[in-house]
């Protein structure tokens, strides 16, 4: 009953010298390629942190929170493609975890998470710091380990990183106790995995049966439609998904978690759609008659009422998880396979058989009248807005910085005016929407890509909530900036509260709600972000009138250190285009 | 509808609370939930029999297949597999109404496994429909205590 993995490179099975339980995780954590791990100590961990002090393969990376240790792990892995690796002691320790668990299972981030336990006889007896970690975490994990014996630590590691790595990409637990890692052993690396359930192991691939339909599909079809996701990121497919665009010459809309897969300056992108998303991304969607979902999972953001979507269309759907076919919405033709090797036999076969694309001229004429007329757009008014910033911002870079995101209204303009010619550029807690993800998700990826400009766009309600991080950039030199939208309220609250709650405002100010900040009260603004700023030692300003925008973003960019630009902006802009939840392409709002 | 679910799993802790997880976590309540090893003692046999909307369920069985610990699912249609339940029963059986309850458990293959002056054990197996024909004719008597293994399936 037992499938074996695929051969790797790592080395064969090796007997290491006699060494304690922490040092087998250590050096398993070499073998699997780690060189850098955000741990945060305690006492259950903390042998843990002291074969981590005996090797200079791996930089641990001190966070000042958990919960930020555990984003910038999720961060550098968006960002690298790779496993990303964070620790905690047990107890309070470990549950700060739980949040990036989460959030990378609902965006299937490879994410190992690390927490000591309290010794194996104290388990169960409401020790000190005693949580039931692996029970608190069954739902949110891919998989999640407690070891009990320290000759299964190399075995366990290795299979963690597999599992969080292979398919599709997910968050690991592993719960050590104290005692195993002080176990004195002599470990036997393996050079492989196995697992008993088959399907693991096992990579599906679409038949050709299956894509020369879709094929046909394609040739017959008058207004086909590319709906892309993140899984063609996380499957490295961003190539393949190009060049078949292109050779078929069909549109592709993405979701957030799939920007960048597409150019967005290529005319065939229709950039990203759903709730917040281009009203012609989601005409095109509604209208096709022909929708190829890539990668992705029909999301309720994504659809609306899910009876209404795409309802003239004939749906494929290509995933590497079965369980997402006709999950959320019934389609005619589910492919389970592995994206990029759907998107390059498809490819093959396009070339092999002189696939002739179908004329689409009108409808493209549609869809580029639709995008010329109804663009992303906003008001200037007499303030800097948040819309503007991002679009500075995304001029001053070139379009080559990485963003990440807190959540909220400026996790939507930092995907509607920047524009993402490449992915993991766009770096956003989506799925489960964590406020708090944005700065430390930029310390991971500016660690994951140091050559390259990583800024958090975040707001001020979404960066308060891991502020602490600012120490982490100080110390461990990490030149990540911080560009707060800072409009006082908690904007996506107060815009639903403007659009459906008759503006009562239930607890969506942030200062003092009898004499609130905004650009037209500058002595009211709360709390006084520089000043935090430079309590960290953390270069700050903040930036008021509209004429200084452009030259403080630059100088932001050009500080060498992490940098926090306060960027004061009315309460009142309200994200558009927005579908209501639940409700349908008619009834978009456009302004 | 009424289901029965297979699932042949690694035999290590925590596989029953990853299991039971999916259904819960769906808002399924498990009519019946059996767990022992198979032949194999690396392996063991879950059996569940549960009521639920089609859809629900089979997104529900499709995720189990995803556990790491889950070697197959088989989920029984009508006629497919052998169904079969085993029961103890705590029966009230006095000097007049013993040779009755006797009588009953002999038509349906049932055993006194048990006697004491004022009760009888009983030990009886059959499918859904036999249990509950048995268990109408027996309630009279007055049940004392049950339990049962719930529903066993194994493929035909």
């Amino acid at each position: 009953m037992k499938t074996s993995s695929e051969p790797t490179e790592f080395p064969p099975p090796e007997i290491g010298p006699e060494m304690n339980g922490a040092d087998v995780v250590v050096q398993s954590l070499i073998r699997e390629g780690v060189d850098v791990i955000f741990a945060y100590p305690g006492g259950a961990s903390q042998e843990l942190h002291q074969a981590l002090a005996r090797t200079d393969k791996i930089r641990t990376i001190l966070p000042r929170h958990e919960q930020g240790g555990s984003f910038a792990a999720e961060g550098y892995a968006r960002v690298k493609g790779e496993v990303g690796v964070c620790m905690a002691t047990s107890g309070p320790g470990a549950t700060n975890l739980v949040s990036a668990i989460a959030d990378a299972y609902m965006d299937s981030i490879p994410l190992v998470s690390i927490t000591g336990q309290v010794y194996s006889k104290f388990i169960g007896k409401a020790a000190f710091q005693e949580t039931d970690f692996y029970g608190m975490t069954l739902p949110v994990v891919k998989h999640s380990y407690l070891v009990m014996d320290a000759a299964e630590l190399p075995r366990i590691i290795k299979e963690a990183f597999h599992l969080a790595r292979s398919g599709r990409p997910g968050p690991v637990v592993i719960d050590i106790p104290k005692d195993v890692q002080q176990a004195r052993l002599r470990p036997v690396f393996p050079s492989t995995v196995e697992f008993a359930n088959p399907t693991i192991a096992h990579t599906p691939e679409a038949s050709d049966e299956e894509l020369k339909k879709v094929l046909e599909l394609i040739a017959s079809a008058q207004r086909p439609i590319i709906y892309s996701g993140g899984g063609i990121i996380s499957a490295e497919a961003c190539e393949e998904l190009r060049a078949f665009a292109r050779a078929t010459n069909i549109s592709v809309a993405t979701t957030l978690m799939g920007i960048g897969a597409f150019p967005e300056n290529d005319p065939l992108s229709l950039h990203w759609f759903g709730m917040h998303g281009a009203a012609y991304g989601n005409w095109a969607v509604d209208q096709a008659d022909l929708v190829l979902c890539l990668g992705a999972r029909f999301d309720d953001r994504i659809t609306g009422n899910v009876d209404e979507f795409a309802k003239q269309a004939r749906i494929v759907h290509i995933d590497i998880d079965s369980s997402e076919h006709n999950k959320n919405k019934q389609v005619l033709f589910p492919i389970v396979s592995d994206i990029k090797y759907a998107l390059g036999r498809l490819n093959e076969l396009i070339a092999a058989h002189a696939f002739v694309p179908p004329d689409t001229r009108a409808w493209h004429a549609q869809l580029d009248s639709w995008k010329r007329d109804h663009p992303f757009t906003y008001v200037e008014g007499p303030h800097i807005t948040s819309q503007e910033a991002v679009k500075v911002l995304y001029e001053l870079t070139k379009g080559e910085a990485i963003i990440t995101t807190g959540v909220g209204q400026h996790q939507m303009w930092a995907a509607q005016f920047y524009r993402y010619d490449e992915p993991r550029r766009y770096i956003s807690s989506l799925g489960l929407g964590a406020m708090g993800f944005g700065y430390p998700a930029a310390l991971g990826a500016k660690v994951a890509a140091p050559d390259k400009q990583v800024i958090d766009i975040d707001g001020d309600g979404s960066f308060a909530m891991n502020i602490q991080e600012l120490a982490t950039a100080k110390i461990e030199k990490i030149n990540a900036k911080a560009l707060i939208l800072n409009n006082q309220h908690l904007g996506m609250v107060v815009q639903w509260e403007d659009r459906f709650y008759n503006s009562i405002r239930g607890n969506t100010v942030l200062g003092d709600q009898e004499d609130i900040g905004s650009p037209d009260n500058p002595d009211a603004l709360y709390p006084d972000f520089v000043k935090i700023a430079d309590g960290y030692g953390v270069k700050g300003r903040r930036v008021i009138k509209r004429e200084e925008l452009r030259e403080a973003i630059q100088e932001m960019l050009d500080h060498d250190g992490p940098y926090v630009l306060d960027v004061i902006v009315p309460y009142t802009e309200h994200v558009i285009p927005m579908i209501p939840a639940g409700k349908t392409v008619k009834e978009m709002i456009l302004e | 509808m009424r289901h029965t679910i297979s699932i042949l799993v690694e035999n290590q802790f925590g596989v029953l609370a990853r299991v039971a997880g999916m259904f819960s976590g769906r808002g399924f309540n498990i009519d019946s939930l059996n767990v022992a090893p198979t032949h194999d003692k690396a392996f063991s046999r879950i059996t569940v029999v549960l009521k639920g909307n089609d859809s629900a369920l089979d997104l529900a069985i499709k995720q189990l297949r995803k556990l790491v610990n889950v070697v197959a699912v088989t989920d029984f249609e009508q006629g497919q597999a052998v169904l079969r339940e085993l029961l103890l029963i705590k029966v009230k059986a006095n000097a007049q109404t013993r040779a009755e309850i006797i009588q009953i458990c002999d038509i349906f293959r049932a055993k006194i496994v048990n006697v004491a002056a004022q009760e009888v054990i009983v030990e009886m197996t059959g499918n859904k429909n036999k249990v509950s024909a048995f268990l109408n004719l027996i309630e009279p008597f007055g049940i004392l205590e049950l339990a049962r293994t719930g529903q066993l399936a194994l493929t035909r």
